[in-house]
């Protein structure tokens, strides 16, 4: 394949890759730091999110703001199988929790499903502040506010976290163990998407009543791309226990999932590669914002304005249009046109 | 109608209505395998919501629909494609994100059921987008294929729009305004290619019109739709030129 | 066998929470109704409503003004502040983002609220205020041995006077007719010659005054903290979606729904309060799509 027919296909997943994966030899010859592993490692993650997340919006058309409840579904289940179980193989727990994220996910997109756009924006807020609220109340199990501490794992067998301290393990084997399973899971969306089911969603997307006219069960299969789409958030969730060491409610609020929303329409939401550029660009602006002052929000709440206001495209769905190039442009809904039966003139004006 | 042969659609009697408003008020029709019937009429006649039903965007309030002999009247969207019904719209109805190619995979991928697959690449199926070109070559939009349909211009919008239900092998289409809104020097033309393509494949055909010229140049048949109602029907002169019909036509459409 | 006094209170318990909530939701669905727009962002007017209230209480109130004022300038100034903001925010980030996909008027309002939550912090700081006095003064009265503060009989008046307040102004004036035009149909209310633009400003500006108010008084009573914008706003979408989108019916019959479960729920299991509320919003919504009173 020729570099731009690579590009073209994968966007700037494989210059990223090469990027990723190189990273932690820059940080043996001191170009980075071990906290820059550290902060690329939550990007990875967050970008795992936002690219299942896109899955909804940037190719379903649906805005969810309730990702929030399959990424803590993940991240609690691994907590909770560790706490109560003991276990420690880090792979038993992604299993674990790829499950009840997809069990989750599967009920609350049947309900979900019923609705569109802002009906569907609500009903999935809805449905994670109900999961907000189990983490928070039922304390007993979930640690409530004080949530789960989650130490270091076993990876593929091998147990690191007896010869490791935890942040030589994070920075090395685990920072590895992250980036295979991302771009596993990133191979694994790139083919849905480029599946027939992939090209039938996004006609749903653009077109909801001609998809219908075509034969699509256009309920159906938006409860099927919600399904993929929370479970992978979920194995993004399960990742982020290991790695933050301590899960919270807060990761379970509607605040949260914004969270998911502005990292992906940062990246940019019509473009595959959107979602991971928009997550290491957030997780970056955050810590340094962070630094500068403590009016954090308000720095996000006006990039998310400008976002909307003027740079609707992202980083990645910009840096396309000016290039010249199009890799496979989704959008959300205009206002459609449906088809019209022209009632006569007279029974509007009886109707009032 | 053509002698002998079994309709392959017929409406006994079809309603339906908006509270007051009789948009379809008892309507019986029927098309024969292969013919081409205009349906003529002012607006707000009923002829879209007519469409609208034997679709199955609206179920009706009385009458019968029938498909090759069998009863369809309360079947659902889904059920009338998978039979052979299919249509194209007044006002363009398209994937405006997705290329024209893609535009006619997405419904030959649904026609063939295999829409639901998500386990291998579209591109893998490569069937699937031959017969994709094979359509948009019948629709003289081979070269537009990796052009978004939202960059189409206006008349080419149209044909694919038609080319979207052709792809999925109809028995009926249902062509909602086919010319509407396209320039009176591209009328022929489009008018030419979708007829072509549906006579080639003996596909029979209901076409929805305002222009007079197009029924007489492309309709084996013609009827006139009058406030929910069949009011004359018959080859395309002898209905037009009709005073009755003339009268009802030109004096709602001032 | 239930204790008459525990009656009582549950009672005005429940017009309480379902004051503030109709309060707080009546502005919500004023604002669908016209512009169809979900103000996310509402919670935190409401929020801004009430630290102008106590602030000005605190610095300026309970020293200087005599009693009797600090029931009614205090609040106003809540409710100007609010109205204020709105009006400042409307035609500058909403009304460019009407013709767009409404998803993207949603994280517009989402993008806003943000801003607010840390212009609060900004100006208020990160400690709850409170300013309590006015609450006390009012006393008590005797349920049976127990006692129950007055100034919650103020809240719930004030639930009343603006229930009433919004039907005379939607149904009795000339105003509310134009409203009622614009959001049955936008077009053919400007082709009727209304302002539509202005109407927009003005709704909004309505809507969060009466947030404003209703944050205002409320914090006298509770004390302003950053989070009371965003944990009382989740109530208010439930009796949204309850009680239907853009229904002032909805609203008033949602908030009192609302508010009696929540009674309920406390009395019996406290900690499965929010949970039980969401579910029985999800089970409304498979039900009945649009709510108890929605249309669309």
């Amino acid at each position: 394949m020729k570099p731009s027919e690579i590009f073209r296909h994968f966007g700037a997943f494989p210059l990223l890759a090469v990027f990723l994966a190189i990273a932690p030899a820059l940080m043996q010859i001191g170009v980075l730091t071990e906290f820059h592993i550290n902060l690329l490692t939550y990007g990875i993650v967050f970008g795992l999110a936002g690219l299942a997340f896109n899955i909804l919006l940037g190719y379903g058309g649906l805005l969810s703001f309730g990702h929030a409840a399959y990424f803590a579904v993940g991240a609690y289940t691994v907590a909770m199988l560790y706490r109560y179980l003991k276990i420690e193989n880090l792979e038993i727990l992604l299993v674990a929790a790829i499950l009840t994220s997809m069990v989750v996910s599967t009920f609350f997109g049947l309900v979900a499903t019923r609705f569109t756009r802002i009906f569907f924006a609500i009903i999935s807020l809805a449905l994670t502040q109900v999961v907000w609220a189990t983490t928070l109340k039922m304390y007993w199990i979930t640690g409530g506010s004080d949530g789960i501490r989650v130490p270091h794992m076993a990876l593929l067998g091998i147990e690191f976290q007896k010869t490791m301290n935890r942040p030589e393990y994070l920075a090395s084997v685990f920072y590895y163990y992250v980036l295979g399973v991302f771009v596993l899971a990133t191979l694994v969306i790139w083919l849905i998407i480029h599946s027939p089911f992939g090209r039938a969603l996004q006609a749903t997307r653009d077109n909801e009543v001609r998809a219908e006219f075509i034969g699509i069960p256009v309920r159906r299969y938006r409860w099927i791309a919600f399904i993929i789409s929370g479970t992978f958030t979920g194995l993004a969730g399960a990742l982020f226990a290991v790695l933050n060491g301590h899960v919270t409610p807060e990761i379970s609020d509607w605040i949260f999932s914004g969270n998911i929303v502005f990292l992906t329409l940062l990246g940019g939401f019509r473009v595959f590669d959107g979602p991971l550029i928009g997550a290491i660009a957030f997780i970056f602006i955050r810590q340094y914002a962070m630094g500068y002052t403590i009016y954090w929000e308000l720095v996000l709440g006006a990039v998310l304005i400008a976002l909307v206001l003027i740079f609707s495209k992202g980083i990645m769905g910009t840096l396309y249009h000016y290039l010249g190039l199009t890799p496979g442009m989704p959008s959300l809904k205009t206002p459609a046109i449906t088809i019209k039966a022209n009632i006569p003139i007279q029974a509007l004006k009886e109707r009032g | 109608m053509e002698g002998g042969q079994r309709p392959i659609l017929r409406t006994v009697g079809l309603k339906k209505y908006f509270g007051e408003v009789r948009a379809v008020d008892g309507v019986d029709f029927a098309i024969s395998p292969g013919e081409a019937v205009a349906m003529v009429g002012p607006n707000g006649a009923g002829k879209t919501t007519f469409v609208n039903v034997i679709t199955g965007y609206y179920m009706p309030d009385g009458g019968k629909i029938y498909f090759d002999g069998r009863d369809i009247t309360h079947h659902s969207r889904i059920k009338k494609i998978k039979l052979g019904i299919a249509r194209s719209f007044q006002l363009v109805n398209l994937y405006e994100q997705l290329t024209c190619l893609d535009n006619l995979r997405v419904a030959i991928l649904s026609r063939e059921r295999i829409s639901h697959v998500f386990w291998k690449t579209l591109d893998s199926y490569r069937n699937v987008t031959e017969e994709a070109f094979e359509v948009l070559e019948t629709f003289g939009l081979k070269d537009k294929a990796s052009v978004l349909a939202s960059e189409l211009p206006g008349g080419m919008r149209k044909l694919l729009d038609v080319a979207v239900a052709y792809a999925l092998k109809p028995r009926v289409l249902l062509l909602d305004e086919p010319t509407t809104g396209v320039a009176s020097r591209e009328k022929h033309d489009i008018m030419k290619i979708i007829v072509k393509a549906i006579k080639d494949k003996k596909i029979a055909s209901l076409i929805v019109e305002h222009d007079m010229e197009i029924v007489y140049n492309y309709a084996d048949r013609a009827v006139v739709f009058f406030e929910g109602k069949i009011i004359a029907e018959g080859k395309p002169e002898e209905v037009l030129e009709n005073a009755e019909v003339q009268e009802k036509l030109l004096g709602v459409r001032v | 066998m239930i204790d008459p006094s525990i009656f009582l209170i549950s009672l005005f318990n429940g017009l309480l929470y379902a004051s503030v909530l109709f309060l707080l939701s009546s502005g919500l669905n004023l604002i669908y109704g016209v512009m169809r727009i979900i103000n996310i962002a509402h919670g935190n007017i409401f929020a801004f409503g009430a630290y102008a209230c106590v602030w000005l209480l605190i610095f300026y109130g309970i020293g200087t003004l005599p009693a009797p004022a600090w029931y009614i300038l205090p609040p106003l100034l809540g409710g100007v502040v609010a109205a204020a903001i709105a009006m400042v925010i409307e035609p500058t980030l909403l009304r460019p983002v009407y013709k767009r996909p409404e998803e993207f008027q949603l994280i517009m309002t989402f993008g806003v609220l943000l801003v607010l939550v840390d212009l609060m912090l900004m100006l208020f700081g990160p400690l709850p205020l409170a300013a309590r006095e006015p609450y006390f003064a009012m006393g008590v009265v005797d349920f049976g041995g127990i006692n129950y503060p007055v100034y919650n009989f103020l809240i719930i008046s004030l639930g009343i006077a603006v229930a009433v307040f919004l039907w005379f102004l939607i149904y009795r004036t000339r105003f509310g007719i134009m409203l009622r035009a614009t959001s049955l149909d936008q077009t053919m209310a400007q082709a009727m010659g209304v302002n539509v633009r202005r109407l927009m400003t003005t709704t909004f500006a309505i809507g969060a005054f009466i947030a404003g108010i209703a944050g205002a008084y409320l914090a006298i009573k509770d004390t302003a903290t950053l989070t009371l914008g965003i944990n009382t706003l989740v109530l208010a979408f439930i009796v949204m979606v309850i009680g239907g989108l853009g229904s002032m019916k909805g609203a008033f019959v949602g908030a009192l729904i609302v508010g009696y479960l929540r009674v309920a729920v406390t009395l019996l299991y406290p900690e499965a309060e929010l949970m039980l509320l969401w579910l029985v919003t999800a089970g409304i919504l498979l039900a009945r799509p649009q709510g108890l009173f929605g249309g669309r």
